[in-house]
């Protein structure tokens, strides 16, 4: 027991002389008592005209720490994993039994899970990103150089759009265009016609539906914390940055479950009737 | 009635309206997973993952009343 209390007062000391440090370095009060939202993502610079924001650049550098994550694990791949690739394979064939548990076949697991698995990753890891301690601090000509990448709606609307529109590129290879419209479109009865027009409003449905519940989690929670720390920086944002955090994680996951869910559903042959 | 405090009052109206169906919603969902688990205890692994993905889904339409709300405000 004796190391885990010398390591525990250390933390403890380590905790207070931060603290300590804060109290000294912060001189300057907040310039307006606001806080400063904007639901676009600030322009940071701008390459040859097309402006830069910081969203952008976060959103590359996560995607070049994932990619080069993947090639590391594919480069040094072991008989017997450790480490990592342990880790690795864990989270994977963890993932690919509970997509098998949706679909129902092995095929059409291995078709859905590479999209399933890379939005739950990049989502994943483009929230987590949000809470690595000093981030929100670095400043770049006067706009906040860090923001969390899902904030900005242009990247959940389009990743949003693309699985909408694999959804109905799966349709139309399962049932056939024809089949597909009749889907749609549909004369035989009143009734049917009807359906068909909700059926068409409930696709674009779900556009808004995922991105706004992605978008709005996430920006909502960063909204509040920034709220929380302009009244009083001690302490009290700490259970706001915990539901942030356990938000993150679940929206992730429900973001790729639900991707699942619609795509199983679209391979589904049509059935005749309501 | 001024822009600034009509966009106030819709912005408070959005967000409250939108909780009453969210908070409903997930009390629903929250008293019969506990009668699930107290019916059965040994199932409280299956279901505790179940309860909070269902409580994400059923929180949404309270958020998109947030997001409105956000928009009227600071868009």
């Amino acid at each position: 027991m004796i190391p885990k209390r010398k390591s525990s007062k250390l933390t403890l000391l380590f905790v207070g002389a931060i603290l300590l440090l804060s109290f000294l370095l912060i001189k300057d009060a907040p310039h307006d008592g606001g806080v400063h939202v904007a639901i676009a993502p600030e322009v940071l610079f701008s390459i040859g005209g097309f402006p830069v924001t910081n969203t952008l650049f976060w959103g590359i550098f996560l995607s070049l720490v994932l990619i080069a994550m993947a090639l590391r694990l594919r480069s040094t791949l072991q008989e017997i994993p450790r480490g990592f690739q342990n880790l690795a394979e864990a989270l994977i064939e963890k993932f690919f039994d509970f997509t098998n548990t949706i679909t129902g076949s092995i095929e059409k697991t291995k078709k859905i899970f590479p999209l399933a698995f890379s939005l739950f990753l990049f989502i994943l890891f483009a929230n987590l990103f949000a809470f690595l301690p000093g981030a929100s601090a670095m400043t770049f000509h006067g706009e906040p150089l860090f923001r969390a990448v899902v904030t900005d709606y242009n990247l959940v609307l389009f990743m949003t759009l693309t699985t909408v529109i694999i959804i109905q590129i799966v349709a139309i290879a399962v049932n056939g265009p024809f089949g597909y419209l009749k889907k749609f479109i549909n004369f035989s009865s009143p009734l049917n016609f009807i359906l068909g027009i909700m059926d068409t409003v409930g696709e674009l449905s779900k556009v808004l539906s995922m991105s706004f519940r992605l978008f709005g989690n996430i920006f909502a929670g960063e909204v509040l914390v920034a709220v929380m720390l302009s009244l009083m920086p001690y302490f009290v944002p700490l259970p706001f940055m915990l539901i942030g955090l356990l938000s993150a994680v679940i929206q992730a996951f429900v973001f790729s479950l639900l991707t699942i869910v619609f795509i199983t559903m679209a391979s589904e042959k049509a059935s005749h009737g309501a | 009635m001024e822009l600034e405090s009509a966009k106030v009052i819709a912005a408070a109206i959005a967000v409250g309206v939108g909780a009453i169906g969210a908070g409903i919603g997930e009390g629903i969902l929250a008293s019969r997973a506990m009668e699930a688990i107290g019916r059965n205890p040994e199932i409280q692994e299956k279901i505790t993952p179940l309860l909070f993905i269902t409580m994400a889904i059923v929180e949404s339409t309270s958020i998109y009343g947030l997001v409105v709300a956000l928009i009227i405000l600071f868009g």
